[in-house]
């Protein structure tokens, strides 16, 4: 099967700071791909590069290709706030809009000229249910979103994205900023996720990246150390350098 | 930057290993003297002592549970954890092999000898000695030296096969060898599973130093 997502030999510069180094690599469809590293290694980086949100760093460069379906995304034909809804992100902190339950999942879709009430309103409780919080908020629909607890606000911010019916979600640390409960929720609701979305993840969390994860790969530096499946990953690895990170012998 | 309580615990883990293989070397070291020399005594001791090892490989288990729990090894310290709870059931069981070699050695009791033992004892003398270096080679990681003791599972089964075969003469020339050759083939048999088990062993270095099961699964031993 054709990659999601690929890269060749690509390299991100923020100005003279050479950010990724040479990156040839494959995301699969409805897969759960995990990218780990230490702080700084880039991972992030490559991440935000796959919707172009590098474009909005001064003085970051890009040289290389990331295909989506095969199409090039740096190519300037390319409609940003396309790609963007083809390719969207949950951050690391959940950032609801002031706005209330409803209105948090329906702005994607109005911002894309969709205005009508039913319509909006089927969008907001299938994208709520997909997301695993309807049941905890379908009576309050008008609350702010703002009220909701942090891992509630995160699977708002999953259902806002899934308004607006991406293709890949990206996801940076989603759950770093969440309790246990709540981690494993997200965590659950990712495979439920993976059936019709792709997923690309960074974690810090080794053990999330080893339990959510189909693919996992490791950065250093700035280079992609190591690329396979998770089990591989985690159980043999074969450069050195992932087996110190992965063993905390790392540094 | 090491970690050093968890590199510690690692290392005692596998000293513990050790140890009980030493106990395991020592049970089927004295239950062949115990058949050589008529020691009923001996003999019985092997049969007390062969709870130890059972203890010893539930409290290694126990410390292996201990440091998933607490460390969530992965890579090579969980290739170390997962060789060591599968060794330490080979080498229960060839401790209990010595206990039926044992056993046997006091149903031999004070019957007059069939014949001199010659291959019994070198058989276990070669599977004794590829059970000290299995285990040298599992603290060493090293897959070459495993590797080597693998293929000497081959003398072990030709012993067998020979020591079998001598037997078979005796009974076939005289049935009233029948019950006593029998005993020493039993002999034989839990020496030739005991190497058998050695070779689990050396396979689970090689996973660990290698990270590859292949020689577990294409395993002709």
């Amino acid at each position: 099967m054709d990659p999601k997502i690929e890269t060749k030999n690509l390299n991100l510069y923020y100005k003279q700071f050479h950010c990724l180094k040479n990156i040839n690599f494959k995301v699969r469809e409805h897969q759960i791909t995990a990218i780990i590293g230490p702080s700084g290694c880039g991972k992030s980086s490559l991440l935000r590069s796959f919707d172009r949100m590098t474009d909005i760093t001064p003085g970051a460069r890009v040289e290389g290709e990331t295909l989506l379906d095969g199409k090039n995304i740096f190519d300037p034909a390319v409609d940003i706030v396309e790609l963007r809804k083809r390719v969207s992100m949950v951050f690391q902190q959940p950032n609801p809009f002031p706005k209330s339950i409803a209105e948090n999942v329906a702005f994607g879709p109005r911002m894309l000229g969709l205005n009508q009430k039913v319509n909006l309103d089927e969008i907001i409780e299938k994208s709520l249910r997909a997301a695993a919080l309807w049941n905890e908020v379908k009576d309050n629909l008008d609350k702010s979103g703002l009220a909701l607890s942090g891992g509630q606000q995160q699977r708002l911010c999953i259902a806002r994205v899934l308004a607006i019916e991406p293709e890949v979600i990206l996801m940076d640390e989603p759950c770093s900023a969440l309790d246990p409960i709540s981690t494993l929720k997200i965590e659950e609701l990712m495979q439920e996720l993976k059936e019709k979305y792709t997923i690309v993840i960074v974690t810090h969390n080794m053990q999330q990246a080893a339990r959510v994860s189909n693919w996992s790969a490791f950065m250093l530096l700035g280079e992609m150390v190591e690329y396979s499946v998770t089990h591989d990953l985690f159980s043999r690895p074969q450069d050195k350098r992932t087996e110190d990170y992965i063993t905390g012998r790392f540094g | 930057m090491p970690r050093r309580l968890f590199d510690q615990h690692l290392r005692e883990l596998q000293d513990h290993v050790l140890a009980m293989g030493s106990m395991v070397e020592t049970a089927i070291y004295r239950a062949m003297e115990s058949l050589k020399n008529r020691d009923l005594e001996l003999a019985r001791k092997v049969i007390a002592d062969d709870q130890l090892i059972d203890q010893k490989r539930f409290e290694i288990e126990e410390e292996c549970i201990d440091l998933i729990v607490t460390q969530q090894p992965l890579a090579s310290d969980l290739r170390i954890i997962i060789a060591v709870l599968n060794i330490i059931v080979d080498l229960e069981r060839i401790g209990d092999h010595a206990e039926g070699i044992a056993k046997i050695a006091i149903m031999i009791g004070n019957e007059p000898p069939l014949k001199p033992l010659i291959d019994l004892p070198r058989m276990a003398e070669l599977s004794g000695s590829m059970l000290r270096r299995s285990l040298e080679a599992f603290i060493n990681h090293d897959a070459e030296a495993a590797t080597k003791i693998c293929g000497e599972d081959d003398i072990i089964d030709n012993l067998y096969d020979q020591v079998f075969r001598e037997l078979l003469v005796f009974m076939a020339e005289d049935p009233k060898t029948i019950t006593r050759a029998t005993r020493l083939i039993w002999v034989a048999h839990n020496l030739e599973r005991s190497a058998d088990r050695v070779t689990n062993i050396s396979e689970r270095t090689i996973y660990i130093a290698t990270g590859s099961r292949d020689s577990m699964i294409a395993s002709k031993y």
